[in-house]
């Protein structure tokens, strides 16, 4: 029986409200105890530092074929960018560091959960072994669900039932997680050459619009009650005056509420909302329009958002959105990655270079903040970098930082070469706000936690959950005067502990305890409709035969299963 | 200036990874402390002293130190990397990687190297009297942004993949060059005194080529323009004057279209 005490830390803990109290954390056998149920406990003195579960990713792209894409084409983000050996494995790489500079990274950091924000379902298992090969970080991926032949054929034809039954059978194939949305309809339109821009442009030869889809997703999603919500990357990405298309899109969850048993109180999350927050009609008289976006966010309590922050980094994006990928190699001329995948989506991988001295960058990079300094509610707003769209996820110390420091904004500025032009196109300089422990764990663990389902198990600190608990070297009564103190003590916690087991002390890996891959099993009634219609499309259009589709066992790696039975 | 001569007393049995042979690593060094400095041999790490005799310490600075390998270097790689400054004789051949990187300094090597010579150069100067194999002043795997500045001269032939996307500085061949010369090219200059085999200035955008014998196959994508005399390497001469290559994407300036010249010596 391990047990393990912490100390007397300056407690952070949303889920259950509290607010930076001096506490105790007791831990036996993995999960959180009472601490005065312990009998003998290895003690770890707390004393002074700031107290947390460990984090919880709800968007990043860490494991998968278009992240590997990435490694191949990018043999120049690991030149002199790899550390020597420090942990059992190499670690390499920087905006798409190897599975194991991940694992490590996100635990260096007092991160334990990561959700992979795009699987391609025929390429599950490819997914599934990168996952294994993640060290220390449980993860979870969604299968993309906008572009996929079937959704679009169920929902034309408006057969909830239907695409809920296929949708259980496709979580089940590739062992996935949730509904992930990419650019819906936009990425299959790509496959002629086209794209969906606006919500209502027709999907070519599917008589459906992106409209459609997202809803028809919505009611799909709550009809079989999924631990998370449909979690969508909206139509026209990137583009000057998007936010018009972004309000749209977030309209489309109205009329709709939550129905499940994880304690999830939205339906519908809208990802890396800094990409979609975009006024203007040219690069010329770009600006920001987060304040209009936000302002829908806050007053519209069915919806979570992560912001998706632009870091000033030299980075590689990638998305399923496989048309934006396209038009953003037109824009910087650089090598790229295109791919359609048979029925399902298609993907784009472009490196790209979000400099200080280009005025949109800088834009970029202050509508990210601009959204995360407007919430109302940082329960429903989330830290993301869409590692690597926007930045690399080594970087969200950095964006914490910014966060709870106008000090550390400015300095970023003062290295702006359009330093006006980007004050006169945001509001980012009339933002005094600075966000707080108790906010930045709302937006880093207990938020995120929540809206994925998982807040049972993860993002909190209540006994019975697992035992993740991140340590950061950060007295909130005397909180340090430079902001770069803010940012070293969040990049290299000082402990964390991951399912009971001390798992980084000072910020160095010193143990390497067995990963999980969450999945959600759907138990649905039998639907000979369905099972023909998979035996059909699979008999005519998949290159697969359907035998071999299916993720075989051997490629998932320490399960834990979230059942959801409809049937009942 | 200081001199640290280095003489190959113990030849490697595989390679030697020689990256911290650089004026900026010996700086401030004594003799002693240079010979404990890290090289790798295959996946063995070893001090330097285990293959070279050092004699005389290190300068104050980078710039004050001056490095002589005597021996046969054949075998040992990466020497300069990285450096910014000093100087570096190598008294006859060496392999791969010499060069690389280099921001400042002067490498002169009396022999032959190997491929990579030079490779991602960002300034400085790197002397070869003999011969070069493949991507010499290229850049390195992956990266668009090639040689940046700095001057490569090699008195004999270089193999194939010279200055592939090479951004600025300058480099002048001696004798003949194999094929893909300036791929990618967006800037810079390349002098080829000799032959050139062929697929000279494939995709290139921007920056300069001059072919002083023949092209054996040339492009089709650069069109004759003009014929112009120009100084060149210290020296006038008529040349016939193409642009291209007309099938990559080409940048405007001033309302004009940017394009890469080559040149032919008529």
């Amino acid at each position: 029986m391990s047990e393990l005490l912490i100390k007397n830390g300056f407690v952070f803990d949303p889920l259950q409200g509290i607010k930076g109290d001096r506490m105790d954390i007791g831990v036996r056998d993995g999960k959180i105890v009472e601490p005065g149920a312990l009998k003998n406990p290895q003690t770890i003195d707390a004393a002074g530092t700031t107290v947390m579960a460990g984090g919880v990713d709800i968007h990043s792209h860490v494991v998968g074929p278009k992240v590997n894409v990435g490694r191949l084409f990018r043999p120049e983000d690991k030149l002199f960018k790899s550390p020597l050996k420090r942990c059992s494995r190499m670690e390499m790489g920087f905006s798409v560091p190897s599975t194991f500079k991940t694992g490590y990274d996100y635990a260096r950091m007092g991160y334990v959960f990561v959700n992979e924000a795009a699987m391609p379902p025929l390429h599950s298992p490819h997914v599934h072994e990168e996952i294994r090969d993640t060290p220390i970080i449980d993860n979870a991926a969604m299968p993309v669900f906008g572009n996929n032949w079937f959704t679009l054929e169920y929902l034309k034809n408006n057969e909830i039932e239907n695409n809920a039954a296929y949708t259980a059978w496709l979580l089940r194939a590739t062992r996935g997680f949730g509904i992930k949305v990419v650019n819906p309809g936009g990425s299959e339109a790509w496959g002629w050459g086209l794209n969906c821009e606006h919500i209502h442009d027709p999907v070519p030869y599917f008589d459906i619009a992106p409209a459609e889809i997202v809803k028809g997703l919505i009611e799909t999603n709550e009809f079989l009650g999924l631990p998370h919500s449909v979690h969508l990357h909206c139509n026209n990405l990137g583009n000057p005056g998007n936010y018009t298309d972004t309000i749209e899109s977030l309209k489309l969850a109205e009329g709709y509420a939550p129905k499940n048993d994880f304690g999830r109180e939205q339906v519908l999350h809208v990802t890396h909302l800094q990409f979609h927050a975009y006024g203007g009609d040219s690069w010329g008289n770009f600006e920001s329009r987060a304040k209009d976006v936000m302002d829908y966010v806050n007053a519209h309590d069915n919806i979570t958002v992560d912001i998706g922050q632009v870091t000033l980094d030299e980075t590689t994006t990638m998305t399923a959105d496989g048309p934006f990928e396209h038009h953003l190699r037109g824009l910087n001329n650089l090598k790229w990655a295109n791919v359609d995948v048979e029925l399902e989506t298609a993907a784009g991988v472009v490196p790209y270079i979000y400099s200080p001295k280009v005025k949109v960058c800088t834009i970029q990079w202050a509508v990210g903040l601009e959204l995360g300094l407007l919430a109302k509610d940082p329960m429903r707003t989330f830290v993301s970098t869409d590692h690597p769209n926007a930045g690399p996820f080594t970087r969200y110390p950095q964006v914490i930082t910014w966060l709870m420091s106008r000090a550390a904004r400015d300095e970023t500025m003062k290295t702006f070469k359009w330093l006006e032009r980007t004050i006169d196109a945001t509001s980012i300089d009339s933002i005094d706000r600075e966000l707080g422990l108790y906010e930045i764990a709302q937006m880093t663990r207990a938020g995120p936690a929540k809206a994925l389902g998982v807040c049972n198990t993860y993002g909190g600190l209540a006994p019975g959950m697992d035992a993740d608990i991140a340590v950061y070297s950060l007295n909130p009564e005397d909180m340090p005067s430079d902001p770069a103190e803010i940012e070293k003590a969040f990049a290299r916690c000082a402990w964390l502990v991951k399912d009971g087991i001390v798992t980084v002390r000072n910020g160095e890996v010193i143990a390497e305890p067995a990963k999980r891959t969450i999945w959600v099993d759907v138990k649905v009634p039998e639907n000979a409709q369905v099972q023909r219609d998979i035996y059909e499309h699979f008999l005519r259009h998949y290159s697969v035969k359907l035998d071999n589709y299916s993720l075989f066992e051997e490629h998932l790696f320490n399960p834990r299963v979230i059942e959801v039975d409809t049937t009942q | 200036m200081k001199t640290v001569t280095l003489t190959l007393t113990n030849p490697p049995e595989l390679y030697v990874e020689g990256q911290n042979i650089t004026p900026d690593n010996f700086a401030g060094k004594k003799a002693a402390e240079i010979a404990a400095l890290d090289v790798w041999e295959g996946k063995q790490k070893s001090p330097l002293g285990r293959y070279f005799t050092v004699e005389g310490n290190g300068g104050a600075t980078a710039e004050e130190t001056k490095i002589v390998l005597r021996g046969d270097c054949t075998r040992v790689k990466r020497v300069g990397q990285q450096m910014t400054a000093g100087e570096i004789v190598i008294e006859g051949n060496a392999d791969m990687y010499i060069g690389g990187w280099m921001k400042g300094g002067k490498i002169h090597v009396k022999g032959n190297v190997d491929s990579f010579c030079g490779i991602g150069m960002e300034g400085g100067e790197l002397i070869v009297d003999g011969n070069a194999k493949s991507h010499l002043g290229s850049s390195p795997r992956g990266e668009w942004r090639g040689m940046q500045g700095g001057v490569i001269r090699v008195a004999g032939s270089v193999a194939n993949d010279t200055a592939t996307f090479i951004n600025g500085g300058t480099i002048v061949i001696g004798g003949d060059a194999d094929i893909h010369v300036s791929t990618h090219g967006e800037g810079g200059t390349v002098i080829i005194k000799g032959n050139a085999k062929g697929r000279v200035g494939g995709q290139m955008v921007k920056g300069n080529i001059y072919v002083y014998g023949t092209i054996e196959n040339p492009l089709p994508g650069f069109q004759l323009v003009d014929e112009v005399e120009q100084e060149v390497d210290g020296e006038t001469a008529r040349f016939a004057h193409y642009i291209g290559d007309l099938g990559e994407r080409h940048p405007t300036s001033k309302g004009k279209a940017v394009y890469a010249n080559l040149y032919t010596k008529l």
